[in-house]
């Protein structure tokens, strides 16, 4: 059984239609990357998954529930979180403060509490009273999955994490994604940075334009197949399967 | 003119003023929300504290006790039901319900209670005093001011210290996001105004035993807390405070120079801060 599902998902920003019947799946465990170009409709599928944007209930299935029409926070209280597109902190908060308020919707008992946090991004701690807008860019983003790791998910979404970061800072961030899978949680990565998705994930999704344009395991991905899914070279090309 | 009482009482009378503000301020503070009608929910409060105290025979501190679970009631239905459908870019919907929700009250309590002035009778209380060295104090006075006092630690400590805060800081920066952490939005305003509204009865419970009140003094108490809030500064609640204070000691002083100056001194003082400080004297860091 698939831990996260969606079927046909569609997505519109008024008469802007963003997603058009959009099919994934999540398995538990799982780490799965979605990749693609600006404006292929990634974090409008975030979005979608973790609640901002309202679908129909039955076109985004977690644990076989229909959770589409659900609001963000009863996502959360599900076990979905979600590290927002550019970090999004509290900026009258703390970073402590910041980590805290990740509880506030699921108090569950599990892995990820303020030390074990701390244990992940040794840095915070020494920085836990400074306010999060003080911080360096990758040290937000520290916050920001920090953040989301305190309500225990078994379902991680994070989107566009190593935008506007060195690569030296990205490289330390993607450290700590072994340690997040070690407790079992199934992850969601949208990304650009298509070498680094691929080393992290299990499968991939390509999406073009509002539609997954290819999907398959990481290692069995070809640089041509993706090189089309990703800038749509190939007029021809509409779903390549190689999983 | 004895100065130094002078100053007492203005200061005194500045807890009365920060009493009327605080409530503003929370809500101000949390949902940037503007309401029009503060004043006539104190006047709505302290009528509901005379019918418990003449209904009743309760005494007026108790009556407040009783008064103030159904005040956070009112409060936390007409944010949940009413204010939050206003909420969003645009500024003038809260203006437009919030003043239209003024002229109801105002009528409903007209209607009610008629256009006499009426008072809740404190008993000894009210002409009681103390010596404080060379000047004097009506105990009234200092009891309002500590609460004041009182309220700005309680709110402080709440929003700083607590989960419930945390979530309304976190809501004001950010209400979608805030969504993501599992924070509802629209029940944060509610609990927020619910609160509001408990200050609200502190405050109508020294208006309505220190002045005479009737169904139409909102709209004079609103712009005294409003003074007070821009004169602390948006969103900051020891500003609020610190406006009140201003906003008495500008009034007694003028009354004391000229009694006819009391009114338009406060408005003065309100004046000279807009021109030389537009954000207050201690706005938020992040605003």
């Amino acid at each position: 059984m698939a831990l996260l599902e969606t079927r046909g998902l569609t997505a519109s920003y008024g008469d802007f239609q963003a997603l058009f019947g959009v099919d994934i799946t999540v398995g538990a465990g799982e780490t799965i990357a979605i990749i693609g170009a600006n404006g292929a409709g990634k974090t409008t599928l975030m979005r979608s998954i973790a609640g901002v944007l309202s679908n129909q209930a039955a076109s985004i299935l977690y644990r076989d529930e229909p959770i589409g029409a659900l609001q963000a926070p009863d996502i959360v209280a599900r076990g979905i979180a979600m590290v927002p597109e550019g970090r999004k902190l509290f900026p009258s908060l703390t970073v402590e403060e910041n980590l805290l308020v990740g509880r506030y919707g699921r108090r569950t008992d599990g892995p990820w509490h303020l030390d074990s946090v701390y244990g992940l991004f040794p840095v915070l701690k020494e920085r836990r009273n400074t306010p999060s807008t003080a911080l360096s860019g990758g040290q937000q983003q520290m916050v920001a999955i920090g953040r989301a790791l305190m309500s225990n998910p078994e379902l991680l979404l994070c989107d566009e994490i190593s935008l506007g970061l060195a690569p030296v800072i990205v490289r330390d961030i993607y450290a700590a994604f072994p340690r997040i899978r070690e407790t079992g949680a199934s992850i969601v990565i949208v990304e650009q940075d298509i070498a680094q998705a691929l080393k992290v994930a299990d499968r991939v999704y390509c999406m073009m334009e509002g539609r997954v344009t290819l999907s398959g395991r990481s290692a069995d991905l070809t640089r041509d197949a993706i090189h089309t899914a990703y800038f749509g070279a190939d007029p021809g090309a509409e779903h390549h399967e190689l999983a | 003119m004895n100065w130094l009482d002078t100053i007492l009482q203005g200061v005194l009378l500045g807890g009365l003023y920060a009493l009327f503000a605080a409530g503003l301020s929370l809500v101000f503070g949390i949902m940037r929300l503007v309401n029009l009608a503060h004043g006539d929910l104190i006047v709505l409060a302290a009528f509901l504290i005379l019918v418990l105290v003449t209904a009743l025979g309760l005494n007026p501190f108790l009556a407040a006790l009783v008064a103030a679970p159904l005040m956070f009631a009112i409060g936390w239905g007409l944010q949940y039901f009413l204010l939050n459908r206003t909420l969003g870019k645009d500024i003038l919907p809260p203006l437009l319900v919030t003043f239209g929700l003024s002229i109801v009250i105002q009528n409903g309590l007209l209607e009610g209670f008629s256009a006499d002035s009426r008072r809740v009778v404190a008993g000894s209380l009210e002409s009681a005093s103390v010596n404080l060295g060379p000047v004097t104090a009506g105990v009234m006075p200092l009891m309002t001011f500590f609460s004041a006092v009182a309220v700005i630690v309680g709110l402080n400590q709440m929003i700083y210290r607590t989960s419930v805060g945390r979530a309304f800081r976190a809501t004001s920066d950010d209400p979608v996001t805030a969504g993501l952490m599992g924070i509802r939005p629209q029940r944060i305003f509610a609990l927020a105004t619910g609160l509001a509204m408990v200050v609200v009865t502190i405050a109508a419970l020294y208006l309505g035993t220190r002045a005479n009140f009737d169904p139409t003094s909102g709209p004079s108490r609103l712009i005294y807390a409003f003074e007070a809030v821009i004169i602390g500064g948006l969103g900051s609640l020891w500003g609020t405070l610190a406006g009140g204070i201003i906003l008495g000691l500008a009034q007694t002083v003028g009354a004391a120079i000229n009694p006819e100056w009391q009114i338009l001194s406060g408005h003065l003082a309100f004046l000279a801060v807009l021109l030389f400080k537009p954000r207050g004297l201690f706005p938020r860091a992040v605003d």
